[in-house]
């Protein structure tokens, strides 16, 4: 930050500009857009996890009252260019590509897949004659496990690839082996780590329009990252960019499901073009449970060998990762488990055997935390273990292991998922660490817990450290435009679906051009405001998009004090902006608000612009990380156990994080703490169940257990600010660093309560029930 | 999730309401809907014809007769909290209440919906089959009276003829001095229960039980009465570790082992709590 | 199939209206859908999320489980009814000061349950506006920010 901008903006706790429309009920969420004309869509699903589509009855739906098309992917194949999405993202361990259907013809390969849809004059229309749908479906065996998928002889998931291992990589640095034979202590665990779903209040939609006057195809969707969605939908439907148009409006939360691009994405917008009207699909929350993917089952085998201090000499073992029956994602999900496992900790010699199964469930994707808080789990509790077996106070055993400030940045042995080297740009882990026990009284806390042990309470302590790398690239735009009208128009490909994203970007540029950020017009996630973008995934959008802002708000500044210069007849230096106006400095009657300077640049025809200047009050800049910046944290819980029910009470948590530079600590803080009780719910709540045929179990609340307010403790944040030398904000991501350490810490304070009973818990969640088995083995 | 068309009446009277369900024996009568309209909206229930009987007259009264407390079939969850009769005559009613569902769900679903409901993790006709519930069931012909426990016959479902509609339960009042109380563990409040109990002894003149009601629900078809275990109780006096005696006490048809424990864990909870 | 209609009368936000509405319209959906009060939202229409709650002359109620018929002769309130002569509600106020929206999707329905706790009982402690808050989902905020904003209010603050 120079000395001549305003950095009064950052920093602060900024009011957000997002509450005024929200708060009245004015949001325009997908599901609240109305266009002229507009029908409404249903889809019908397959109703099993896996079988041949013989046929496809639609007569009857298409002659159902209200209906005004029914689709097949027979109907949709002289209009696509391709039967499947193009969503792949590299990776080469991937042995089979299997995009995601449109519509799935032949063969079904989950419970909830699209097959065909339904337009209707309303949504109860089109659900009426959905049901009339007949399917002929020839059953075959479903693989659902995916230890037994990777069996020989297993049911195959899909009968296009031979077998269930979508993919299989390792992860592995250092002499594992020698480490493990010299070794003092080895320690052998298996995890069955589960995971839910985002369950965003506001399920997907999508709304489409054709405007044949322009013939523009504008398809507002609930997504995470609409430029994206754009690419899909033009390479799916042969449309030139500019004769597209993706717009997110308000978005009722993400958390991952959203950034996925969907059949939908491209069903609904092909119907609308098809029917020449707009066309509305709305999800149901049964269909949010069956078709938006989720994050699933991981299971973990492995082993660590310490030496007689405790400290790490090695870690190795197998992943065995639930993928689903496509791959709109990637394989990011085990990819970010396997490397995120390290943490803040040296660990000379690492090796995990990755295998990814393909199942006949929704695809397993990314939701808060994206496969991190597995990692982070698997090496916490190893951690604990170690302590446990060894005699050593578990804070004790990480100060033994934690990477010390003076090694930053720290170069880990690993790469990111582009190939980078994955190294800690900056952070002081051990004393994060110690700022959280000091502040959650830990020292004193074995007095507390022996005075309710004799009040007869059992409770328990337990802390968790994690690193997360944040700010993924490749780039995030801004571009900044001011009128004659004097209107600040920042436009970014960020996309925003709760975070705060228009405030905090409009701090950004607010402190560069000394002004109330409420007078800056913020346009996320909307195609036609910016060219490129990619929106919302990985803890990224406020440093990303934060310094695109900036470096875009001081381009804007520059030009200004230079054509005002020119004006006002005086030097740039002597120049200064101050309140959205550029004034002489000394003389603050001269001057010349960004209005009438962008009047200028406007120009005028036949008359030259300033010399040296390019036409417009604007600029455009699209920002590249240069890599990851990694955010930390150590996150304490106080747990109560009933030892007889196995309910467990959270009566204290603390987080002590470092994400750099805060840029609005309300809003850091808002996603601490939506994080932590997202990964409250990990630990003890949140399960997605599938039947044994594998039709989904859970297809409602509260057969799926979200976090209610009356469950949850009160959440202490403290913040640690170590600004990364890799953006010029110091700002590092703040989206996901609450979840991912949660059920590690909470996990160990349910087993430190239930002492000198040695309990180890290896499932999540950790319901009632699973403890009381526990117990009752113990 | 919209429901499929349903031909809706709305009725004013009782007896306007049987003879609608006089010509559609097949009607589904919709007192508060909060169990009914998710499972219409889902379509996982479908009804050609809906009763309405939220524009009833006479069903949402709370009042004293017969040594009973006489409850509306209409009368909504959250009156039942707010109810001074109930409030002193049934507290355990009121315990139970405020764990069904939310506010907001209570402000609608009734009491007569829950009873014909009959989920089998529901609080309220738990106790109804604690305290020995009477319901009266109106038809074209007349209205009779039948016991609770002979009108819940398995989840979901109940001894309603065709043509008859719930129009009141009755409660009898305990007599003075009886305690009572209503354990539920859940893993959140609000939450179908794991396991519940709820008891109601009455205590003679040297504090020693004299007779005794118990009934559970969880690993249940629905709730039930224990009669072993309330023989068990005779004689029973407060202070003395309820432990022995509760794991003593036979559940049958308990879906297994651990949730009978947890049975065995409310109804110990609920006996330290009436007796505390 | 052309569906029987009902005329009703009812009032939202004080405004007096007569429709005409078919029997499975749900209460949500007409004032979505009929009156363009779109604030009321719809998260899972099973009565679990909250997200549609508004007040039924005074007591709050899923808006997904009720008929619209149903609001014949009743006088509903939704988030748009909350503002006084541009003044907003110091619940909305409260909301906003203490962070407790995000995404802003849950937020009409948590609003009209608060308002309906602070009526009911002036000085809720935060044991008590967190059971109330027991049928909402947020999955934004961890709820924390809601209950500092009902707190701030409670005890007529």
């Amino acid at each position: 930050m120079t000395a001549a901008e305003a950095p009064a903006w950052l920093g602060r706790r900024v009011p957000r500009i997002e509450d005024a429309a929200l708060l009245r009920g004015r949001g325009q969420f997908v599901g609240d857009i109305v266009r002229p004309g507009m029908l409404h869509a249903r889809f019908v699903r397959s109703p099993v996890a896996h079988g041949r589509l013989l046929g496809l009855e639609v007569e009857a739906a298409r002659r159902a009252p209200g209906v005004r098309g029914v689709f097949t992917a027979e109907d949709f194949r002289p209009h696509l260019t391709s039967p499947e999405l193009a969503v792949a993202m590299p990776a080469g361990a991937i042995r089979y590509v299997v995009n995601p259907r449109v519509l799935a013809a032949d063969e079904v390969c989950y419970a909830g897949e699209a097959v065909a849809l339904v337009v209707a004059d309303t949504p109860h229309a089109a659900e009426d004659a959905a049901a009339l749908v007949r399917l002929d479906i020839e059953l075959l065996p479903p693989a659902l496990d995916p230890g037994s998928a990777l069996e020989p002889g297993a049911p195959r998931a899909r009968l296009g690839c031979a077998d269930n291992l979508l993919a299989r990589f390792t992860v592995a640095y250092g002499e594992v082996a020698p480490a493990f034979e010299v070794a003092p202590h080895v320690f052998r665990d298996r995890f069955h780590l589960h995971k839910g779903g985002g369950h965003s209040v506001e399920t997907r939609g999508v709304l489409a329009e054709h405007d044949r006057v322009d013939d523009m195809l504008t398809v507002w969707s609930s997504a995470q990252m609409p430029h994206r969605n754009k690419g899909v939908i033009c390479a799916a439907l042969g449309r030139a960019e500019d004769r597209v148009r993706v717009v997110a409006p308000d978005v009722g939360g993400g958390f991952g499901p959203k950034f996925v691009c969907y059949p939908e994405d491209v069903a609904v917008p092909l119907a609308a073009l098809l029917l020449g009207r707009p066309v509305r699909w709305i999800e149901d929350r049964r269909e949010n449970f069956a078709a938006t993917t989720a994050e699933r089952d991981q299971l973990w085998d492995v082993e660590v060998a310490a030496d007689a201090q405790g400290r790490l000499l090695g870690l190795r073992g197998r992943l065995l990762h639930d993928h689903g029956a496509d791959t709109p994602y990637g394989i990011a999900l085990p990819q970010n488990s396997a490397t995120n496992l390290l943490g803040p900790y040296v660990l000379p010699a690492y090796r995990l055997e990755i295998s990814v199964a393909l199942t006949n469930k929704v695809a397993a994707t990314p939701t808060r935390g994206a496969g991190r808080p597995q990692g982070t789990f698997v090496m916490e509790r190893m951690l604990d273990r170690i302590a446990d077996e060894l005699g050593i106070e578990r804070a004790e055993v990480r100060r033994r292991n934690l990477i010390p400030p003076l090694a930053m940045p720290y170069r880990t042995p690993l790469t990111t998922r582009d190939g980078a080297a994955m190294i800690y740009d900056s952070g002081d882990y051990p004393a994060c660490m110690a700022d959280a026990l000091r502040l959650a009284g830990y020292e004193d806390f074995r007095a507390r817990q022996k005075a309710a042990r004799e009040a007869g309470r059992h409770i328990g302590i337990g802390l968790s450290n994690y690193v997360e790398g944040t700010s993924r690239g490749p780039f995030e735009t801004a571009a900044i435009s001011i009128g004659p009208s004097g209107q600040v128009v920042l436009s970014t490909g960020a996309s925003a679906q709760g975070q705060g994203t228009a405030t905090v970007l409009a701090q950004v540029c607010a402190g560069v051009l000394d002004m109330d950020p409420a007078r800056i017009t913020v346009r996320t996630g909307d195609t036609a405001a910016i060219a490129q973008g990619l929106g919302a995934f990985a803890s990224r959008q406020g440093p990303v998009a934060g310094a695109a802002v900036l470096q875009a708000a001081r381009l804007v500044r520059e030009k200004a004090l230079l054509a005002a210069s020119h004006l006002l007849e005086a030097a740039p230096e002597d120049l200064e902006l101050v309140n959205g106006a550029v004034r002489i400095r000394g003389i603050p009657a001269d001057r010349l608000s960004l209005g009438q300077v962008a009047q200028v640049l406007q120009g005028m025809p036949g008359f030259p612009l300033p010399p040296g200047l390019s036409p417009g009050l604007s600029s455009s800049v699209a920002w590249q990380p240069e890599a990851l910046s990694y955010a930390n944290g150590t996150h304490v819980a106080e747990a109560m156990v009933d030892p007889e029910t196995g309910r467990i009470t959270l009566l204290r948590y603390l987080v002590v994080h470092d994400s750099g530079r805060l840029l609005n600590p309300s809003l850091a803080e808002g996603q601490i703490l939506g994080g932590v009780v997202h990964g409250i719910g990990h630990a003890l709540l949140e399960e997605t169940l599938f039947d044994a045929q594998g039709v989904p179990a859970t297809l409602g609340y509260p057969a799926y257990r979200l976090p209610s307010a009356p469950i949850l403790p009160w959440i202490e944040i403290h913040h640690r600010e170590t600004p990364t030398p890799l953006n010029p904000l110091g700002a590092k991501g703040v989206g996901e660093g609450g979840t991912i350490p949660a059920a590690a810490a909470i996990v160990a304070a349910v087993e430190d309560a239930l002492r000198p009973a040695r309990i180890r818990i290896t499932q999540l969640p950790i319901t009632p029930r699973r403890l009381r088995t526990l117990l009752a083995a113990a | 999730m919209k429901p499929a068309a349903f031909c809706y009446h709305a009725p004013r009277s009782l007896p306007e309401a049987l003879a609608i369900l006089e010509q559609h024996p097949e009607a589904r009568p919709l007192a508060g809907g909060q169990s009914l309209m998710p499972q219409l909206n889902a379509r996982q229930v479908t009804a050609p014809h809906l009763l309405d009987l939220n524009r009833l007259d006479g069903l949402d009264g709370i009042e004293e007769a017969e040594g009973c407390l006489r409850i509306g079939a209409m009368v909504r969850q959250a009156a039942l909290l707010r109810s001074p009769l109930l409030r002193r005559h049934l507290p355990v009613l009121v315990e139970a209440a405020v764990l069904v569902g939310h506010v907001a769900t209570r402000n609608r679903g009734t009491l007569g919906g829950s009873l014909c409901q009959l989920d089998p993790w529901a609080e309220l006709p738990l106790v109804a089959t604690l305290l020995d519930a009477e319901l009266e069931l109106a038809a074209p012909s007349g209205t009779r009276r039948l016991a609770f426990r002979d009108f819940a016959q398995g989840p979901g479902r109940n001894a309603l003829r065709p043509g008859e509609l719930l129009t009141h339960a009755r409660f009898p009042i305990p007599a003075a001095g009886t305690r009572q109380a209503f354990v539920e563990i859940a893993d959140r409040p609000n939450d179908p229960a794991e396991a519940a109990a709820a008891v109601s002894l009455r205590l003679g003149a040297a504090g020693e039980v004299t007779s005794a009601a118990l009934a559970v629900c969880g690993p249940f078809p629905m709730a039930r009465r224990l009669p072993e275990g309330e023989a068990m109780l005779l004689g029973w006096r407060p202070g003395a570790d309820p432990r022995p005696l509760v794991s003593g006490m036979p559940l049958p048809d308990a879906a297994d082992d651990d949730r009978a424990a947890m049975v065995r864990v409310a109804l110990r909870r609920a006996l330290e709590r009436a007796m505390a | 199939m052309s569906e029987e209609r009902f005329p009703i009368s009812v009032t939202v936000n004080g405004e007096p209206h007569r429709l005409d509405v078919p029997a499975r319209l749900s209460l949500a959906d007409l004032l979505r859908e009929g009156l363009r009060l779109t604030g009321t939202h719809l998260g899972c229409e099973h009565g679990a999320c909250g997200a549609c709650t508004v007040l039924v002359d005074g007591a709050s109620a899923r808006a997904c489980l009720m008929l619209a018929v149903q609001a014949d002769g009743r006088s509903i309130t939704t988030v748009e009814g909350l503002e006084r002569a541009g003044r907003l509600h110091p619940l909305q106020q409260a909301l906003s000061e203490r962070h407790g929206l995000q995404c802003g999707f849950c937020t009409p329905g948590v609003l009209m349950t608060l308002v309906e706790l602070l009526d009911a009982s002036p000085s809720p402690d935060e044991a008590e506006i967190r059971m109330a808050l027991a049928g909402h989902h947020c999955r934004c905020t961890g709820y924390q920010g809601m209950v500092d904003a009902a707190l701030s209010l409670s005890g007529g603050g």
